[in-house]
């Protein structure tokens, strides 16, 4: 799986002419304990008898759906539920080839086991990556339904079809649950067998594509839905961590917890011993309640040694960031076109521009926080998490266990965005539930969560291009400087660029665009100092989400100078030629369908529209994350800026989708709305700055995300196609920070490359 | 130590210290976790329930202050789940991560009883002290329009179980 994940991560090299397929896998469908059992199997095993392996569980599964006898069907969910349905997307999929009846459709969100392979959630791969093993598995169930409905009602299969969970033929007709109630199904598919399964043309689709309500929804409006902050267990106590003064290098000189004695409920306060190297200088406070924990935490006093960090600001982050552009030996090379130094040492004319994104906190709304707890010499962590596959290692070093021996209970998510990618708030609950012996349940406070966030990096970029003397562009250089997420939690996965140097993919991903602008450089240079200071994290829309800022801010800024429309110069730009062709099965069409978008925006939005005075449309577009998953999105922002206060109102946002076949398209919208909101607020609510090696805001009293009276008339429109399906949780939020700067200018004439968009720098810059 | 009030229509009493906030003695004490721990000062929401039918934010109301109440959370506005509110947010497909609604739905029964027909400004002005990490606020809007325009039609009803018809202090 490191390999498939690695070739993801991977915008220009080894990238995968297809999402994955299950064309290693055979599938194999059994009788088991009250129902049939539908899983692929590993390569290399083969089954006389499917119902004795289904029985032992001996197949080692990766992904399965079970029947039962009263009709029910059962899909098994390793994703995590975050907001995203995506356990209604992933079992649409599987319905539709099976033909199901989807009000028997029910969900299972799985704990961790190595069966699943690889657990994370994110990027907005998961219907992408699944669309093709769910179909094939949904097939191959209806043909075995088929065939046994056949046998049991005495007719050819052949005579047969099924919809609906029945399977009929003329006038007869029998339904699954009396299939699996009478039935012997039992039957494996080799690979190639599943390779040639038909597949049902977009024409046939009954699920794929329709409106439903989603699965996760009702239990969210009851308060019933459980979370990682709901877990209870027998026996266990609350605690709050105290967090040092730095990320990394704090030890504990002192703990003098005797004022905290006072408090009722108290039980002690815990030093913590890391061998994981996560949470270095933590101690937490544990009491019989959380109320008593967070008030000893207060009262406990801590003399710490900190780390070299102590000192670092926003400042310093961003302008070792602007060394590390200057001194032209650092990075990795991700795009490096011939020509690139001829483009500019012959150019007619270049421009050039630097742009900035501050600090950022995921602030997801549930805190996060993990119980922990030994039974039996089995652990138990039991937390909302993105990724168990990468902190269950971090998890056995822990604790000096066998990571056999951790399990992970899955929760819902109070909220993800990239921050529960990284499972470091499981550590510390293990290392105190392994010194008190007793279940711990380790929440922390919202003051905690933001200090101890997986920030997005401060980012420092330059962008420059050449023209010729008709203003054409004839060379482009993108300079992007970060903390790197990949880099710090999982170096391993790190690609290697044309000179040599591995790079973080999520720290650049959105910059190696589909314009054809001559020859291309990209750049793509770690922030050590970043690094150090705080553990950077993947924050929705990854790399995008920042790059774009510089990319489409700068070309907004390329389109002014030669005096051409912003709209127009973009269009003239995607030629969809050579390495912008695109290729099936993922970016058929390739630019040509980053163009129809903008196109179609610019319809949409009425884009040659008068307007009052100091409001103006700006246009951005992108093409997602990754060029072997592009969802192409444009947007139009509409702004006011009040001259007098530097207010920046955003009026409306007008964004276009094409992200192939949609699956489930309220769901689809609702991801649009959310991420179109998420760009707007860090273009403009958003945003915090590092002080002293933390972050300076840490709650919302400092730190001011959109809230309802803020929020925009929007216009949301999908293309209709049946290409491939990718991803959509992320886009749409990369497009709407430089829509707005591009605006701010159309509106007032200023440029902003800043973010977010303060209104003291507004008003500075109009009177500049 | 000792609170005693309605909650959800029943009586309570919880054993717990003074100045416990009210959030934490519902979710650990009373066992109702459908109530949601945000931000601890009282600025996003996600606490929201009803006090004697008024919107509070039980993270920063200690658990003695609701002595003598009628206290309602989510579990407790409708005995099915199916108040307005929450058909309209089904309907409308509203919550995404979903950590938010328990607060945003209570918060929006209570205006409804102040506002029967709310405006946007209206909506603006109580539903912003709301925080949806999500951002799913244009569902939000559609969805208490919903729920408002169907409590209007279905008259007295579909009143919220928000303890009202108990006179204050009289709860216990």
């Amino acid at each position: 799986m490191n390999k498939l994940f690695r070739s993801l991560l991977n915008p220009e090299h080894g990238a995968p002419a297809e999402p994955p397929k299950v064309s290693r896998r055979g599938f194999l469908i059994g009788a088991a304990a009250g129902g049939f059992t539908m899983a692929f199997f590993r390569p290399g095993l083969s089954f006389a008898q499917p119902e004795d392996a289904v029985e032992n569980q001996t197949f080692e599964p990766t992904i399965w759906y079970h029947i039962h006898p009263d009709g029910r069907i059962v899909v098994n969910i390793a994703e995590a539920e975050m907001g995203q349905h995506v356990g209604t997307a992933l079992a649409r999929i599987v319905a539709d080839e099976l033909e199901a009846d989807w009000s028997m459709v029910e969900l299972h969100h799985v704990d961790s086991d190595p069966k699943w392979g690889l657990m994370v959630t994110g990027g907005s791969w998961s219907v992408w990556q699944n669309f093709d093993p769910l179909s094939r598995a949904g097939a191959a169930g209806r043909m075995a339904l088929i065939e046994e409905g056949a046998k049991l009602m005495g007719v050819k299969a052949s005579q047969c079809r099924a919809r609906n969970s029945q399977v009929t033929a003329g006038n007869r007709s029998i339904s699954y649950a009396e299939i699996v109630q009478r039935g012997k199904l039992s039957r494996t598919f080799t690979e190639e067998q599943l390779k040639e399964m038909p597949i049902k043309p977009p024409s046939e689709r009954r699920l794929i594509g329709k409106e439903t309500q989603a699965l996760d929804i009702p239990a969210k409006t009851t308060g019933a839905s459980q979370y990682g902050l709901d877990a209870s267990v027998e026996n266990m106590v609350y605690a709050r961590p105290l967090i040092p003064p730095t990320r990394l290098g704090s030890s504990i000189n002192r703990i003098d917890d005797s004022e905290a004695k006072t408090v009722d409920g108290y039980l002690k306060t815990i030093k913590l011993d890391d061998p994981s190297g996560t949470v270095p200088g933590w101690a937490v406070v544990v009491a019989t309640s959380f109320h008593a924990a967070n008030k000893a935490a207060q009262k406990v006093k801590v003399d710490w040694n900190p780390g070299k960090t102590a000192n670092v600001s926003e400042r310093d982050v961003l302008d070792h960031g602007r060394e590390l552009i200057e001194s032209s030996d650092k990075g990795a090379l991700v795009v490096n076109d011939d020509g690139v130094d001829d483009a500019f040492s012959s150019a007619d004319t270049t421009l050039e521009h630097d742009y900035i994104t501050h600090s950022v906190l995921h602030f997801q709304l549930e805190p996060v926080n993990a119980l922990a707890f030994e039974k039996d010499g089995q652990w138990e962590v039991h937390t909302g998490n993105q990724w168990q596959s990468l902190i269950l290692p971090v998890l056995s070093t822990a604790l000096d266990v066998p990571e056999k021996n951790i399990v992970m209970r899955t929760y819902m998510l109070g909220g993800g965005f990239g921050r529960r990618l990284n499972g470091d708030y499981a550590v510390p609950a293990a290392l105190a539930a392994k010194a008190l012996g007793r279940p711990v349940k380790l929440v922390f406070t919202r003051e905690d969560d933001c200090r101890f966030d997986s920030i997005r990096s401060p980012a420092y970029q330059r962008v420059r291009m050449a023209f010729d003397a008709e203003g054409n562009p004839t060379g482009m250089e993108h300079h992007a400087t970060a903390g790197w997420p990949t880099q710090v939690m999982v170096p391993s996965f790190m690609p290697e660029a044309s000179n040599g140097v591995k790079f973080d993919p999520f720290a650049i991903q959105g910059a190696a665009h589909w314009y054809s602008v001559g020859a291309h450089r990209l750049r793509a240079i770690s922030n050590d100092l970043a690094n150090e200071t705080f553990r950077p994290g993947w924050l929705r829309s990854v790399g995008s989400g920042w790059v774009n800022w510089a990319l489409e801010s700068f070309m907004d800024e390329a389109a002014h100078k030669v005096g051409k429309d912003p709209i127009e110069f973009r269009l003239a730009l995607l030629k969809a030629e050579g390495k912008n062709a695109g290729s099936a099965p993922n970016s058929v069409g390739g630019a040509s369908r980053q163009a129809n978008v903008l196109r179609r925006v610019r319809e949409l939005s009425n884009w040659q529209q008068s307007l009052p005075a100091d409001t103006a449309l700006g246009v951005a577009t992108s093409y997602g994350q990754e060029r072997n998953m592009p969802t192409w999105t444009a947007c139009v922002a509409q702004v006011h800026v009040s001259r007098e206060t530097g207010k920046v109102t955003l009026q409306k946002l007008t964004i276009v989708t094409d992200a192939g076949t949609i699956v489930h398209p309220d769901g689809a919208r609702a991801q649009v709305e959310g991420a179109a909101l998420w760009g707007a607020s860090m273009a403009l609510h958003e945003g915090t700055m590092l002080e002293n090696g933390q972050v300076k805001d840490r709650n919302l009293n400092g730190y001011t995300p959109m809230r309802m009276r803020d929020v925009p008339a929007m216009e949301i429109e999908f293309v209709d196609s049946t290409e491939t399906s990718v991803g959509l949780g992320e886009p749409a939020t990369t497009v709407v920070g430089p829509a707005i700067g591009n605006a701010i200018f159309a509106a007032v004439g200023i440029r902003m490359r800043d973010i977010p968009i303060r209104s003291e720098e507004v008003l500075k810059a109009l009177k500049a | 130590m000792s609170t005693t009030f309605t909650l959800n229509g029943q009586p309570v009493t919880l054993e717990v210290a003074d100045d416990t906030p009210l959030l934490w003695s519902l979710r650990d004490d009373a066992n109702l976790t459908g109530t949601k721990f945000g931000c601890g000062i009282g600025m996003c929401g996600a606490c929201t329930v009803l006090i004697n039918g008024r919107a509070t934010r039980s993270c920063i109301t200690p658990t003695k202050q609701v002595d003598g109440t009628a206290v309602t959370t989510i579990e407790g506005l409708d005995p099915e789940g199916e108040h307005p509110l929450q058909q309209a947010w089904v309907k409308t497909q509203t919550p995404q991560c979903g950590y938010c609604q328990s607060g945003q739905i209570m918060q929006a029964a209570a205006m409804l009883k102040d506002f029967p027909d709310p405006t946007d400004e209206q909506i603006n002005q109580v539903m912003s002290g709301n925080l949806c990490r999500c951002m799913a606020y244009v569902r939000i809007r559609e969805a208490i329009k919903l729920a408002a325009a169907d409590m209007r039609g279905a008259g007295q009803g579909n009143e919220p179980n928000d303890g009202t018809d108990t006179t204050e202090g009289a709860a216990s």
